[in-house]
């Protein structure tokens, strides 16, 4: 048996923050399904908030502001006091992460720079030009090398033990070797990720399945807000690579095929910057209303800006840019469509990244504190996953010193491991059957067309009833080939199971929820329902679907208000 | 256009030796070649096994060797390619797990050696950030934005010849630390690769600066490493006393 004392789950940045914070007289493990550098925090662009008050026009700004801005752009669903403590460790965070060696642009003057962002009162982006999430994952996995972390790579957590209502330990399968292994701990970590690639059109990686979400799930952890999925506005056409916010924080337009600037229709003080469910649902509108460009997508335009500040502040994008369209936003506007981005849903924790149950903890995209309700701002991901990722560290520390766990129970996770053993040589031995690739492609489409940005009773209902048809499906999924080692089907495979259930949550809880609020738009329920909805939706996992129930959100400081930008 | 892909497989110890499997695909306009192997495995053969994640060139999974040159999957275009026939193997200077995937034992070793992370000043003040004029980040930027994904080192002709060299991404990454105005170096991490297989093992072909995906210039931090060197050998004639 394979024993640590903690075990992080995750190469992101929230599992890299957390493997430096916990105690290092424990033994730490990190495992990931790839290479932490390969994890998909390294593809964030735009920055990261911190009401640091480095930037000319933001020299009023302070974390209460940032706060109150994450709170509103949260359609008031965030808990307050989640959303301050994130705020509030924002800015020595950023200093932190500068002694580090993060390699953040800079203003005149030598302090670190900062750019305006959607549904932010403040320029407080801090950024390393376009490629933020890169220089923040490598600079934490450079402090993971130095203190001598334990990283196993590309290995993939498949189940998670829970007994008597405490985390004992998981399984995993060693794609080096083919093998699937028992691990025990005293206390596990989840930094995971969301779930994009649930969708058809997403900015996020191949790999975002958000298999550790529904892991925790069916090992009795409820799961919160699925219904909230974040689109972001820019994504490129057709390829769906991220654009960044802070293409429109450095000034660009959004143009339709009118040559209007279509923002002052929707939100005329913010514009362009508005928060993202905003902007999002104007450009779908104007395509649905034929303003778009092939009736698919419309414009960013970025030739104002001029060469030398595209190519200082946003190089990134105008190589994105040339290597798949052949244009550079210098003389060509950006073709761009929304595209799925985030999760605000996740694995139900509390500010001390601590789960229902006892020694399970989550951080960053995977978990829901909840810091961004039913929208996230941009810029507040990098933080979250980096806040709440020490705060699991701790947390998860914590409880081992203070003998929080009660003793392992490797005879359990070994039986967990031969189960799965079996399943897999049960696969393998089908000679027929359907292709994964082709059950995963499906839900994709599924997902996309009946849980898109713009949502009705009735496309939900159809959404769950067209679930239950591939589950069926599932039933008799088979590989192809004979491998054991790098079986990448397999993998799908493992992932899909959990893709099903996530994909059940966030309809069902759609469903339910008979409002309109932040990125979840209801076109049969327009108007936000603070007397009935001001809830968390949490789902539990029974053999007869998701159990929902709700929970007051914490709304200790400021009250709802009309979100008007 | 119906294409022919010859895709090398190798599964050891199963497979005796690496040998070649022939797909017919035709691509979708504007595919790049990881979105072709994606469309293969899905639809013809999902026991291809191959590295990605991005798909956006920043994460570094997907170096290979199409039609004999090292790239990234995701940022090669199919049609710029301009071949009925497209040779995808593995990157070179490593061995072969499976398929296209190969073993970056070595480059993360050499990573690790060179101490890549910032070994900070120590008027340091941890309550606040640094001051530095962005001029002199201008050229840590370079270098910050290397992916890792080991273009450069499978390219190396001296990696090839001799597995101890470290290679240009270690070493480049090393510079990207000693000319940051927060770290201390150069001494003594400078003089950990002040040898035949550190700095003075590159043969100065710039094959690592062709193949680079993100435009590094790994040997311009070869070069700058060396210079210092130099500069410091002229400063201490007798040798440093520690």
């Amino acid at each position: 048996m394979v024993s640590h004392d903690i075990l992080i789950v995750g190469g992101g940045l929230a599992g890299l923050a957390a493997a430096l914070t916990s105690d290092p007289k424990l033994d730490i493990a990190v495992l990931s399904k790839v290479h932490p550098v390969r994890s998909h925090s390294v593809a964030a662009q735009g920055g990261i908030n911190a009401a640091l008050a480095n930037n000319p026009n933001g020299k009023d700004d302070t974390w209460e502001k940032h706060a109150f801005d994450t709170i509103k752009g949260s359609d008031y669903l965030a808990d307050q006091d989640a959303a301050e403590l994130m705020c509030q460790l924002a800015i020595p965070t950023m200093y932190e992460l500068d002694h580090m060696g993060v390699p953040f642009s800079r203003f005149p003057g030598g302090v670190i720079a900062q750019r305006p962002f959607g549904g932010a009162g403040y320029p407080r982006t801090c950024y390393a030009q376009d490629r933020t999430g890169q220089v923040l994952l490598h600079t934490l996995y450079e402090q993971c090398v130095k203190k001598g972390v334990k990283v196993y790579e590309e290995i993939l957590v498949t189940n998670l033990v829970v007994r008597d209502g405490r985390c004992v330990g998981l399984v995993a399968y060693d794609m080096g070797s083919g093998e699937i292994i028992p691990f025990s701990a005293k206390a596990v970590i989840f930094g995971t990720g969301g779930y994009g690639r649930i969708y058809k059109l997403s900015t996020n990686a191949y790999i975002n399945f958000g298999s550790g979400i529904g892991m925790a799930y069916r090992a009795g952890i409820p799961i919160k807000d699925l219904e909230f999925v974040q689109f972001h506005p820019t994504a490129l056409y057709n390829k769906n690579i991220l654009i960044t916010e802070g293409a429109r924080g450095e000034g660009g337009y959004l143009v339709n095929n009118k040559g209007k600037r279509f923002m002052e229709d929707y939100a005329a003080t913010a514009m362009e910057l508005a928060p993202r469910d905003i902007v999002a649902r104007a450009i779908t509108t104007e395509i649905l209303k034929g303003n778009g460009f092939e009736n698919a997508y419309v414009h960013l335009d970025l030739r104002h800006l001029g060469r030398e500040k595209i190519e200082s502040r946003l190089p990134g994008i105008q190589e994105i840019c040339i290597q798949s369209y052949g244009i550079d936003p210098v003389d060509t506007p950006i073709p761009i469509q929304p595209a799925q981005h985030y999760s605000m849903g996740g694995i139900d924790v509390d500010k001390d990244c601590a789960s229902p149950v006892k020694g399970f903890y989550a951080a960053g995209e995977c978990a829901c504190v909840s810091v961004h309700g039913a929208n996230r701002l941009g810029g507040n991901s990098l933080l979250d996953a980096i806040v709440f990722g020490k705060i699991a560290g701790v947390s998860a520390s914590k409880f081992i010193n203070q003998g929080g766990f009660a003793g392992p129970k490797d005879a359990e996770i070994t039986a967990e491991a031969a189960k799965l053993t079996d399943q897999f040589e049960t696969i393998r031995k089908r000679d027929k059957g359907h292709n994964v690739y082709q059950l995963l492609n499906e839900l994709k489409i599924l997902m996309s067309e009946k849980a898109g940005i713009f949502r009705d009773g009735k496309q939900l209902q159809e959404g769950l009833d067209g679930l239950a048809g591939l589950h069926e499906a599932y039933k008799d999924a088979y590989i192809y080939g004979s491998c054991t080692r790098f079986c990448q089907e397999f993998i799908t495979l493992v992932e899909f199971t959990y893709m099903m259930d996530l994909a059940e949550t966030i309809l069902l809880g759609a469903l339910k929820r008979t409002e309109t609020r932040g990125s979840h738009f209801r076109t049969d329920f327009p108007k936000r329902d603070d007397a009935n909805w001001l809830k968390h939706t949490l789902a539990a996992y029974t053999d007869k679907g998701p159990a929902l129930s709700y929970r007051t959100v914490n709304v200790d400081k400021y009250k709802p208000q009309e979100r008007k930008y | 256009m119906s294409t022919t892909f010859k895709i090398l497989r190798y599964d050891p110890p199963k497979d005796a030796r690496p040998h070649f499997q022939e797909y017919i695909h035709t691509p979708r306009p504007g595919d790049t070649v990881l979105e072709v192997l994606k469309e293969i495995r899905d639809e013809q053969d999902p026991s291809i096994s191959f590295r990605y994640s991005c798909r956006e060139a920043v994460c570094g999974s997907c170096a290979m060797t199409v039609n004999g040159t090292i790239c990234l999957a995701c940022k090669t275009q199919f049609e710029a390619l301009k071949s009925d026939v497209v040779v995808i193997e593995p990157l070179p200077n490593m061995e072969i797990i499976k398929d296209l995937i190969v073993d970056f034992k070595p480059f993360w070793e050499a990573y690790k050696f060179i101490q890549p992370y910032l070994q900070p000043k120590s008027e340091a003040i941890p309550e606040k950030g640094h001051c530095i004029d962005e001029k002199d980040m201008t050229e840590v930027f370079q270098f910050i934005t290397c992916i890792l994904c080991g273009s450069c080192y499978a390219a190396c002709p001296v990696a090839t010849r001799d597995g101890r060299y470290i290679g240009p991404a270690a070493l480049a990454k090393l510079y990207r630390f000693a000319i940051d105005p927060r770290d201390k170096r150069p001494w003594p991490a400078l003089a950990r690769v002040d040898t035949p297989n550190g700095v003075w093992g590159c043969d100065t072909v710039f094959r690592c600066n062709d193949v680079c995906p993100k435009d590094v210039r790994p040997a311009d931090g070869i070069e700058g490493l060396r210079r210092r060197m130099v500069v410091d050998r002229i400063k201490h004639p007798f040798g440093r006393t520690k």
